[in-house]
């Protein structure tokens, strides 16, 4: 058996069909969208070329596609999905059922920003708007981490303890169709390290203990009402369950392909940092860029990188954030009515637990595709060090728009 | 009485269609249809879902929106629920219209309020760069999604139309701009829900649309008036027939308006 990986140049949307491919799913539904539609135009290739032994699934829409990979599940099968935006929202009615239903699917979301104003590009507020329906996200940052993360979330989807449905979330554009050099691991290695398939052993259609899933429950009565608590109950488990399950997974898929992600949080020049940034998705290599050069300068800054934002690492976040005085989190969306970016409310949530109240900037940018540069960092980097010499009461809550217009630009 | 010229009913913006695409010369019936019916600008709405041609309001200078993906036809219907005076027309493609707006499609052709569907359709979803539709053949095989074929039977959408109550069904090719406005317009005064099938060729994805030109055929039979007798006389459609295919008698749907009611109504009901 050859257990040699290979070298290919390529998208992320490749890199995410060959982490699919390698997975041996059973059945993949698809709807195009952009900026996803190149991605399961390579999954159909390798299917019609005879390298995936898979049904493809060519249907009308996205909430199709959920429904019929629902069917699929249930009955036992791998199945592999993905969508963008617009098409989430379409798939949002059989999504919210898919985590209650313990079905381990796994599917990428190819994040783009949402509607209104039109636009077709990345941006995080589709997974945002998502973020409490009970899949676990994690957010990749190169294309590499795209392949590995698909191939892990099988493994951590299907795990007894945890049987919950995973997104690996990558941003539309930039990881999408950012071109770089990826490591194609074998077969060999990958089935070894995915073991034998075993997808839905709690609802699959089984002979000998035929059932109908998910029967009307609830309602007033405290029969009801604690039967359908429990059901919650025991979706919490399984989402705190995969912390562990996420921490162990990524060092096993070290052992076996050499590479090592940091599976929750990752902490980037936090010795001795007075302050970090904190970011999600693929702006994080132009954070790091950005903290280098401030580092040259003099600054002692680091990045705080999220990998998996549900379930929320609260603990390493917290142990992260307890190395620096103060943070500036920076946002590829908005969490209306708080009138800051979702991980900076998320971020302060965590903070709680270090029981220091230390300052926290909100920098929102890279909306529906706008670059996000090693600039804009230095910016935040540099906002974020002079919020620590402002007293607490001349802090704005405000947060700071990074791509917004400026002064004298037309309106 | 036409004191508005085509192009007013055009807007500033530059279509980025490919060049080639039918949708162009729609753009340009549209407008002369418009300026015959004469109708100010303001007295017009159109509606579009998402694609290539849901593009087509921002290029009027009517009242546009460019609604959800699938959702013209239910978004216009509200549209003219709300004002029965404006003259509504929705668009968009056989992607956006029989994908995921395919039920709409249905449920317009059934309630029959009184607006016109331009259903731009190319066999192709152009603008996810080439997948196949509900319309595409069961043998093309040029797409990267399904190299070897759809392999599923095509929607035809008059069939779907006459079975589900349509009131009015005529068919243009945008290589026939001229034709095609006289029917967008025929559409737009006959009562009820009206469906204006364009074949609109996608030479980027689908060059060999290119051979439309030869392959439309005028229908010189009149429309027939009958649902039923139209599902027997196009039974076998080649799909390349133009003109009006349909032209129903049913009386277009208007909910009625509580609030049109006199308050003396409410009173007689609460003395008796």
């Amino acid at each position: 058996m050859n257990n040699m990986s290979r070298i290919a140049v390529c998208d992320g949307n490749e890199a995410a069909a060959w982490g699919v491919k390698l997975s041996r799913p059973d059945v993949v539904a698809v709807y195009p969208i952009t900026p996803q539609s190149s991605l399961v135009e390579y999954l159909s290739k390798f299917i019609a070329d005879g390298e995936l032994d898979a049904e493809l699934m060519n249907v009308e829409g996205e909430h199709s596609v959920l429904s019929a990979l629902q069917g699929a599940c249930l009955a036992g099968a791998r199945t592999y999905t993905a969508t963008s935006g617009p098409g989430l929202a379409f798939m949002f009615e059989p999504y919210v059922r898919t985590p209650g239903l313990r079905l381990p699917m796994v599917a990428s979301l190819v994040n783009r920003d949402m509607l209104s104003p039109q636009c077709v590009w990345g941006g995080q507020q589709d997974v945002m708007t998502v973020r409490d329906t009970g899949w676990i996200h994690m957010f990749c940052e190169s294309a590499q981490e795209v392949l590995d993360t698909v191939i892990m979330a099988y493994r951590i989807a299907e795990h007894p303890e945890v049987m919950l449905p995973v997104n690996v979330n990558h941003d539309g554009n930039y990881l999408s169709y950012g071109v770089s050099r990826v490591e194609i691991p074998s077969q060999s290695v990958v089935d070894a390290f995915l073991g034998d398939k075993n997808v839905n052993w709690h609802a699959a259609l089984d002979p000998d203990r035929p059932m109908a899933v998910d029967p009307l429950t609830g309602g007033a009565d405290a029969e009801g009402a604690a039967r359908f608590a429990a059901y919650r109950q025991s979706l919490c488990r399984g989402m705190q369950n995969a912390l562990a399950v996420i921490t162990d997974v990524h060092a096993e898929w070290e052992c076996a392909s050499g590479r090592a992600f940091a599976p929750l949080v990752e902490e980037y020049r936090l010795e001795d940092a007075e302050i970090a940034l904190v970011t999600i998705g693929s702006m994080s290599g132009a954070a790091k860029d950005a903290v280098d050069a401030a580092r040259e300068a003099g600054i002692a800054a680091g990045v705080i990188r999220i990998k998996t934002f549900r379930p929320f690492p609260v603990e390493a976040l917290a142990r992260a954030a307890g190395k620096v005085r103060a943070l500036g989190v920076v946002d590829r969306a908005v969490s209306y009515g708080w009138n800051c970016g979702p991980v900076c409310q998320e971020v302060l949530g965590a903070l709680y637990r270090t029981g220091r109240a230390i300052p926290v900037l909100s920098f929102i940018g890279g909306l529906a595709g706008a670059d996000l540069t090693g600039e804009h960092f230095a910016r935040a980097i540099e906002a974020t060090r002079q919020a620590l010499a402002t007293p607490p009461e001349a802090r704005t809550p405000a947060p700071v728009w990074l791509n917004a217009r400026e002064e004298g630009m037309p309106r | 009485m036409n004191a508005i010229a085509p192009q007013e009913y055009k807007s500033d913006l530059k279509p980025i269609w490919c060049p080639g695409c039918g949708d162009y010369s729609v753009l340009t019936a549209l407008a002369k249809a418009l300026a015959e019916l004469g109708r100010p600008r303001e007295e017009i709405a159109l509606v579009s879902g998402i694609g290539c041609s849901s593009r087509l309001p921002a290029y009027t200078s009517v009242y546009g929106f460019h609604g959800v993906h699938g959702r013209a036809l239910a978004l216009a219907t509200g549209l003219k629920i709300a004002r029965p005076d404006l003259t509504v027309l929705a668009a968009g493609g056989d992607g956006d219209g029989l994908s995921i707006g395919g039920n709409h499609f249905l449920h317009a052709c059934r309630r029959n309020v009184d607006m016109t569907y331009l259903l731009m359709d190319n066999q192709v979803y152009g603008m996810t760069k080439g997948q196949a539709s509900p319309t595409t053949a069961p043998d093309w095989c040029e797409s990267k999604l399904t190299p070897l074929g759809p392999g599923v039977s095509p929607v035809m959408p008059l069939h779907l139309a006459l079975a589900s109550g349509v009131n009015f069904f005529a068919r243009g090719f945008s290589g026939n701009p001229n034709e095609l406005a006289r029917l967008i317009l025929e559409g737009i005064r006959h009562p009820g829900f009206s469906v204006i099938h364009v074949l609109s060729p996608c030479v980027t994805f689908r060059p060999e649309q290119r051979a439309w030109k030869q392959a439309v055929h005028a229908e010189t039979v009149p429309p027939e008036t009958e649902p039923a007798a139209a599902l027997a006389r196009f039974a076998a459609d080649d799909g390349f027939a133009t003109g009006v295919l349909f032209a129903g008698t049913r009386k277009a749907f208007m909910p009625e308006r509580a609030t049109r009611r006199e308050w003396r109504d409410y009173e007689a009901r609460f003395a008796a």
